[in-house]
């Protein structure tokens, strides 16, 4: 088969590409602007916004890793949309910068004043200081920039030569220990860029919380864009229906995995009932965040789990892109419930932006992921497992 | 014809490639009541002799739906009704304890349902079936492949039949006996 990118797909991702450009630096404009008046406030949203977006970029590392550690048919369809995810960790790793700038408006633990008369800040700053903190932020960035070089520089040369099995193995032991060394990063990533927002509470669960959301919304991000790319060469000579009924059941799975953690840690808090741990969940539950978690539940687990119930569903590209959708766009909704609440104890208070400075790095991100998937084959052919993969969507 | 009863014709194949082509032919001149035998899975079977399970989606779901339902009133009657207990403070309606049981009964309502009804559907257990009143059937779980075309399709006609299968290139075309 003809595996050459369409020339007009090219050029359309490369147009849609600057676009996206140009809304992020527009709505960048806007939102430094306002940020410099407010500095807390566009830290807030600042932090929503990283949290988001590189929760894509790394969750598609993760499921990258884990198709190449257990070689299923399912992830080859994917493969170059994750790979062009992973390549704008060099973006997220220079966004992480503003934290590291605002940290004084978004973490408590960093105001030392605070810390002298709280026992428990005091016994905790030994891993909640500013430089650690810090040094914690660029180990995790360095092992993800590596992992994601490597496999993307491995996979670029399994392209071009004949015989790659070398290569093959190396991926393949990469994605191996790369899978354990993405579970240690993100747990104490969204520990300290997310729990540490409460410094007081604190929760086991947190991390795989993370670990399944970032699954879930790279998944699906993954999945909007094979879709959507299966109208032209080459994808459309590739995917069938039995790779969208893969993603589908893996996006389900990670739905049901997502809400079964997300769950585990609320029956254990609501169990307990301690003071210090079912706080988190107060300030989640008052003053209409109630209904935000709500809405999280019902769309970003129930109604996906109705709609990816069905074969047909799954096989029918509309019903498949609109579950994907709902869920990237619940990702960011679920973020923001699991985050905004930390700034207004108890009060429903989202700001404007809220809004513009995720779209802000959104369009930034976005256009450099669309100039990644132009740039590159969009289909692995000289991957193991394609002959395979190619039949396996033929039925 | 005395004796006993036509069930249908059987022919034996080779291989599953010459099945699965004989299977699609059959479908094609018409053919309903048919069925393939063969000693392991094939995929494009399935798919040759037009099977479309729309019931045990439905079952399994039915099973599911039912189980989520049983474990809740389960939960829900022996907490509230019948040994109202009072557990760390919380109202005797507790939905999150609930949530565990529910989802669990809800699993295995859902593979019962799956496991009986794909029993059920198949008219399984059957200890007596047509088809091992041919002599070489046995072979169908070792190294032979079999179609057979049963009398109670209305395009069956003995002799017809007989020459359609023939056409198809088996190893040999056999009357089963009812």
């Amino acid at each position: 088969m003809d595996a050459t990118n369409d020339s007009r797909l090219a050029g359309e991702t490369v147009r849609l590409s600057r676009a996206a450009f140009v809304v992020g630096l527009v709505a960048l404009g806007g939102a430094v602007a306002y940020g410099t008046a407010h500095p807390d406030q566009f830290f807030h949203s600042y932090l929503l916004a990283f949290m988001f977006w590189n929760g894509l970029t790394v969750g598609s590392l993760a499921v990258l890793m884990l198709q190449y550690l257990t070689g299923g048919a399912w992830g080859i369809s994917i493969r170059r949309e994750l790979e062009a995810a992973t390549r704008t960790l060099p973006l997220t790793a220079v966004a992480f910068l503003p934290i590291a700038f605002g940290m004084h408006s978004l973490y408590e633990w960093t105001h030392a004043d605070a810390v002298a008369h709280d026992e428990v800040l005091l016994k905790k700053a030994g891993y909640l200081n500013a430089p650690f903190f810090l040094f914690r932020a660029a180990l995790a960035f360095a092992i993800w920039i590596a992992i994601a070089w490597a496999l993307n520089r491995w996979s670029r040369e399994q392209d071009s030569s004949a015989d790659h099995r070398a290569v093959d193995r190396k991926l393949q032991l990469l994605s191996g220990g790369g899978l354990v060394a993405y579970a240690l990063t993100t747990t104490w990533t969204a520990v300290d860029w997310v729990m540490s927002l409460e410094p007081h509470w604190f929760s086991t669960m947190y991390g795989v919380i993370y670990m399944a959301g970032q699954g879930l919304g790279a998944l699906a991000l993954a999945t909007l864009a094979v879709v959507r790319l299966s109208k032209t060469r080459p994808v459309s000579e590739f995917l069938g229906g039995r790779h969208m009924h893969d993603l589908g059941k893996m996006m389900f799975a990670f739905t049901m995995f997502w809400a079964y953690v997300t769950f585990s840690q609320y029956l254990i808090v609501w169990s307990g009932n301690l003071p210090e741990e079912i706080s988190w969940y107060l300030a989640r539950f008052r003053g209409g965040w109630g209904w935000v978690g709500l809405a999280v539940l019902m769309l970003q687990f129930v109604l996906p789990f109705l709609l990816l119930l069905s074969r047909r569903a799954n096989r029918d590209p509309r019903t498949l892109t609109l579950a994907a959708a709902l869920v990237v766009l619940m990702r960011f909704i679920d973020l923001s419930w699991m985050i905004l609440p930390a700034f207004s104890q108890g009060h429903f208070r989202i700001h404007p932006t809220d809004l513009t400075v995720p779209l802000a790095l959104g369009g930034i991100w976005a256009g450099l992921y669309l100039r990644n998937l132009a740039g590159r084959p969009l289909l692995p052919v000289h991957d193991p497992g394609f002959e395979e993969a190619l039949a396996h969507g033929r039925d | 014809m005395s004796g006993p009863k036509l069930y249908g014709l059987m022919a034996e194949f080779e291989n599953p490639q010459d099945l699965v082509e004989a299977t699609r032919r059959a479908r094609e001149a018409g053919f309903t009541r048919l069925d393939a035998y063969s000693p392991y899975p094939i995929e494009a079977l399935t798919e040759a002799l037009d099977i479309h399970d729309r019931k045990l989606p439905a079952v399994v779901l039915g099973g599911g739906i039912l189980g989520g339902l049983c474990g809740y009133a389960l939960c829900y009657w022996t907490t509230v009704v019948n040994y109202p207990l009072v557990v760390g403070g919380k109202p005797y309606h507790s939905a999150p304890a609930f949530i565990v049981p529910t989802f669990e009964t809800t699993i295995l309502f859902a593979a019962f349902a799956a496991v009986l009804g794909m029993l059920g559907l198949n008219g399984l257990p059957m200890p007596y079936h047509p088809v091992f009143n041919s002599p070489r059937f046995a072979l169908a779980s070792r190294d032979r492949f079999f179609l057979c075309i049963e009398a109670r399709d209305p395009r069956f006609d003995h002799d017809e039949t007989w020459a359609f299968l023939t056409k198809l290139g088996p190893r040999v075309v056999m009357d089963v006996e009812e």
